[in-house]
């Protein structure tokens, strides 16, 4: 069957570049093995290596064209790809097709692979004698992740799901009778059904935001950088249980540090400007799952570097390192797998790949252990043990089994690791820097495992038939616990730096901590007192903490700002450690101040209820009536009107902030997408007008059904110039008419002519309103132009002109008139410290990345 | 024993305490009648409206109280109270996640999640039917 209008070639080139992509990283994985066996650590190109090498860079080739190809069907507009039909529109702008591309599963694996290919590149030129063992892992990370976008069937399963499948054999069209032979869905479609087709399904209106453009390849970046120090603990347990390479992937953790916290973060502004959930973190599973490896990187780049300096702890630093990529494939299964659709706001759909993504991240759990073992005889065990667990959860179907098999991977991993990783036996003196760093670690390393089990929890109700549900106040659950997660971290990353390694005497620590440690005290003691930090909501005990917290939280700052002093001499170029520091100090205060001084500015004070969304407290929610002032704390409030986008249903809304004191007068424009799709109801995107010291930030809530017809019809008075009319609400004043005549003959006529009657509206508030009702008098008809004064729900028509120069007056008073908005408005405190605090612990990241690449390039 | 290993044990009890704290704190899936065997404890409750019982609710009255009655999938069916304005599609929802507590006789709910066709999610279904709809 011939279709008309159909562009294959893009989809035949991309599913052989996905085909080849397959091919070439499993040769690619299988050479680096090879020559990892036989050359071992060393940097001598053997015939296995080149190979290797060829076949890597074909397979990113490969990546790069499949990339290039769907964003061409995307941004062609070719609807007869399911992915461009599901995904985008025509109405959709340039800027948001990237967001398209990454909206589905298919798109951010691709994003994902793409990283692995420039990092995999850069490694092939600069890891020289540990090429090959990294390079194993990451080929053979590609080949999963090329499996994922494959959609060919194997044995009966279906193995990914292809990017470039048409929309006729997708299914969404069989139902379509229009698009078949004689109308009838079971025969085959019509030649030019795509003609039919005229637009897309569009970008998920949430998407549609620009943090959503850049925000998931940054986060991706951060995701595929934690494969490098991954496949660095492998390589190095696999070669000799040494710690030298923790040297090399040094640069690489802090830079993944830098990348997946920034990436998280911009999720968070994304959250914070385009969702409603009033804030920048929600606990919500997909933040916390890609929070958590992130924490376990943080924790093992501090052992890495304990290590560095004193030879302690090498096996935490492999254990930590393992674990962050792991998580990274644990929370990639959680957020695409479905699981979590009860507890999430983020949607994924479910592409029934969950068993594809179980085995993703169950042979990278086993992969450690399996390239640990020493010997022949213990990889085959390894070998056995992992296929006979993984079979007998299929075929026994004991759910539990899933997580006891991952669980025990891990184990072993780490067996072989205490087993062939050495250790120092003296024990760590409690003066020195390396046991408080630890410390540190292990505590970021279980505020990671309290976060990852609350959030896994729809996975242990499904493992073990549970029916466990997230507590009363889940948001509080994590607080209270991270809480002090963050005074320790506070204080551990305040007075650590000030510790030698080793030991340290009592009287240099005081001598150096002195100053600082009492600019604290005082700093501290002045934001308690005047910053009227009160969050009573949760009882004393947490209001307690929390000022313990920021306390802990400033001296971070100040200790580590007074550090690049005291101990680096000022030199910034080697104080990234210290200027990372003072970063998270600002983040964790920026985080308790924001959330323990956040502000409902909309008290519900005029009383007007409306019909909200089930999560909306109406007490908290704001009606303005259009053209009306509304006080709300220190402004008063106008809602001006509403203007749309001129190609799709999203709606701005002008509301005028003026404050009392008459010093500020600026518009908020947030915008809702109305009945979107045929959906009924409104989707808000909030607008914030940014201080330097907070943000005032609104959102809409509620708006007046359009359907509301307005049946009220015109009360006629016949009435002299001059006289008043009584209306409900107050009393309306005529004033003499005026006539016109000079008009255009063209368009009125002959004797055509135009009254105008100046009118003054008293209403009972107290307001009075000028209006002037027009009529026309137009080629003989009377043409009347009504007048409305909304805040008073009244319309006015000049209906008649009598020769006695009596007046027809039509008065009619509707509610359908009302046009209203209902917003909620918060105050933000400090937001702009946590965001600055993000940049400069970013900033601290890199420049202690270049200090290092620089160090080993003059080694 | 050494210094670090004392750390090392004090913070895996504090850890397993946190959880276990946790996991008391933490509420349940019921149906209607294991939510009543244990009333005055914070549940999920899953069910649906059942359109065969009137739903109370006048806006102009009290905007705040809403009731209606909610039937699980054991056909056990409670009153339910809510004292929050009427969620939006609360008709249409297929399922609803009632968040509250079970006391005198009726299931005081502090939440109400309406489980409709998902206006969030790409919901390929709906897309479907607009796709059939448009190419009519």
């Amino acid at each position: 069957m011939e279709y008309t209008g159909e562009h294959l070639l893009p989809g035949q080139l991309g599913h052989f570049f996905i085909v080849l992509s397959l091919v070439s990283s499993l040769v690619a994985s299988f050479a680096y093995f090879r020559s990892s066996q036989t050359a071992g650590l060393s940097e001598i190109t053997d015939h296995w290596k080149k190979l290797a090498r060829y076949a890597f860079i074909i397979e990113s080739i490969s990546v790069f064209s499949i990339f290039a190809i769907l964003f061409y069907i995307i941004q062609q507009h070719l609807f007869e790809y399911k992915y461009a039909w599901q995904h985008s529109s025509r109405s959709l702008e340039f800027k948001y097709l990237l967001a398209c591309f990454w909206e589905g599963q298919e798109g951010s694996f691709l994003l994902w692979s793409i990283w692995h290919c420039v990092l995999g590149l850069i490694l092939i030129r600069t890891a020289k004698k540990w090429e090959a063992p990294v390079m194993t892992v990451v080929s053979f990370a590609q080949f999963a992740l090329a499996t994922m976008i494959t959609g060919i069937y194997f044995l009966g399963w279906k193995m990914g799901s292809n990017p470039f499948q048409l929309l006729r054999d997708s299914g969404v069209l069989d139902n379509a009778a229009a698009l078949h032979i004689n109308m009838d869905p079971s025969q085959g479609l019509i030649p030019d059904y795509l003609a039919s087709i005229k637009d897309g399904n569009d970008l998920n209106p949430l998407l549609q935001n620009y943090w959503m453009v850049i925000h998931p390849p940054v986060l991706f970046l951060g995701f595929a950088t934690t494969i490098i120090p991954f496949s660095y603990a492998v390589a190095g347990i696999w070669k000799n249980g040494g710690g030298e390479w923790t040297k090399l992937t040094m640069p690489w953790a802090l830079f993944s540090a830098a990348a997946l916290g920034v990436g998280i973060m911009m999720g968070g502004m994304w959250a914070y400007e385009s969702l409603t959930f009033g804030g920048y973190w929600a606990w919500d599973p997909v933040e916390n799952a890609s929070l958590v490896p992130w924490l376990v990187l943080i924790a093992g780049i501090h052992t890495a570097l304990i290590y560095k300096s004193t030879g302690y702890s090498l096996r935490s630093t492999y254990v930590f390192y393992f674990l962050s990529f792991i998580l990274v494939l644990y929370s990639t299964f959680l957020t695409r797998s479905g699981i979590l659709g009860e507890t999430s706001v983020h949607a994924f759909t479910d592409l029934g790949m969950n068993a594809q993504l179980y085995l993703f991240l169950y042979i990278f759990i086993w992969l450690p252990a399996l390239l640990a073992a020493p010997t022949l005889k213990e990889k085959w065990m390894v070998i056995g043990l992992s296929v006979l667990l993984v079979l007998a959860t299929y075929f026994l179907k004991i759910n539990s089994l899933a997580l006891i098999s991952c669980l025990l991977g891990l184990v072993w991993a780490a067996y072989f690791v205490s087993k062939q990783v050495p250790a120092v036996k003296k024990e760590e003196e409690t003066s020195s820097r390396e046991f408080w760093m630890f410390i540190g670690a292990l505590v970021f390393f279980l505020s990671a495992i309290e976060i990852i089990v609350k959030t896994s929890l729809p996975v242990i109700n499904k493992l073990f038939g549970s029916s466990i549900a997230p507590p009363e106040d889940a948001e509080f659950s994590y607080n209270s616990i991270q809480v002090y997660v963050a005074i320790i971290t506070g204080l551990l990353t305040a007075f650590t730096q000030y510790l030698k390694y080793r030991s340290t005497t009592r009287s240099y620590f005081w001598k150096k901590m002195a100053i600082p440690f009492i600019l604290s005290v005082i700093i501290a003691t002045l934001i308690l007192v005047f910053g009227n930090v009160n969050y009573t909501r949760k009882g004393p005990g947490f209001q307690i903490a929390i000022w313990i917290a920021v306390a802990c939280a400033a001296y971070a700052i100040i200790a580590n700002a007074a550090y690049i002093w005291l101990g680096m001499k000022g030199k910034l170029r080697i104080a990234g450690g210290s200027i990372a520091h003072v970063g998270f100090g600002m983040v964790l205060l920026g985080i308790l101040i924001t959330s323990a001084k956040k502000e409902i500015l909309s008290n519900n004070l005029n009383g007007i209820p409306a019909p909200l969304g089930p999560k909306e407290d109406p007490r908290e929610n704001l009606t303005l009536v259009k053209d009306l002032k509304v006080d709300m704390g220190k402004y008063s409030l106008t809602y001006l009107g509403d203007s749309m986008h001129p190609r799709k249903q999203l709606w701005f809304y002008k509301v005028r902030f003026q404050s009392k004191d008459g010093k500020e007068d600026f518009l908020l424009m947030p915008n809702a997408f109305v009945n979107y799709k045929g959906n009924e109801g409104l989707m808000a995107n909030p607008s914030a007008k940014h201080y330097w010291d907070h943000d005032v930030f609104t959102y809409i809530t509620s708006l007046p059904n359009p359907d509301n017809k307005d049946t009220a019809s015109f009360r006629p008075s016949t009435i002299k110039m001059g006289d008043t009319i009584f209306y409900s609400k107050g009393y309306i004043v005529t004033d003499s008419l005026q006539t016109r005549g000079d008009l255009p003959e063209s368009l009125f006529g002959k004797d055509g002519r135009l009254y105008e009657l100046p009118m003054k509206i008293f209403a009972r508030t107290g307001s009075i309103y000028s209006v002037r009702s027009k009529l026309a008098f137009a080629k003989g008809d009377f043409v009347p132009i009504a007048d409305t004064v909304t805040a008073e729900s009244l319309v006015i028509q000049l209906q008649k002109v009598n020769p006695d120069k009596t007046i027809e007056l039509g008065v009619k008073e509707s509610n359908a008139l009302m046009k209203y908005v209902t917003l909620k408005a918060f105050k933000y405190p400090f937001i702009n410290l946590l965001w600055a605090g993000v940049l400069v612990t970013a900033l601290g990241l890199l420049i202690s990345m270049a200090s290092r690449i620089r160090r080993r390039r003059e080694m | 024993m050494k210094k670090i290993h004392l750390i090392l044990l004090v913070l895996i009890a504090v850890a397993i305490a946190v959880l276990l704290t946790f996991l008391k704190g933490a509420s349940t899936y019921d149906t209607i009648e294991t939510a009543r065997n244990k009333p005055g404890k914070f549940v999920h409750l899953m069910a649906k409206l059942d359109k065969t019982q009137p739903v109370e609710y006048d806006a102009i009255k009290n905007p705040n109280y809403l009731s209606f009655t909610a039937i699980d999938t054991t056909n056990v069916s409670i009153k339910v109270v809510y004292h929050n304005p009427k969620p939006d599609m609360f008709e249409l929802s297929e399922k609803l996640v009632l968040k509250g507590k079970y006391t005198d006789g009726y299931f005081d709910c502090q939440e109400i999640q309406t489980k409709c066709p998902s206006k969030y999610k790409d919901d390929m279904n709906a897309a479907k039917k607009n796709l059939q709809a448009n190419t009519k």
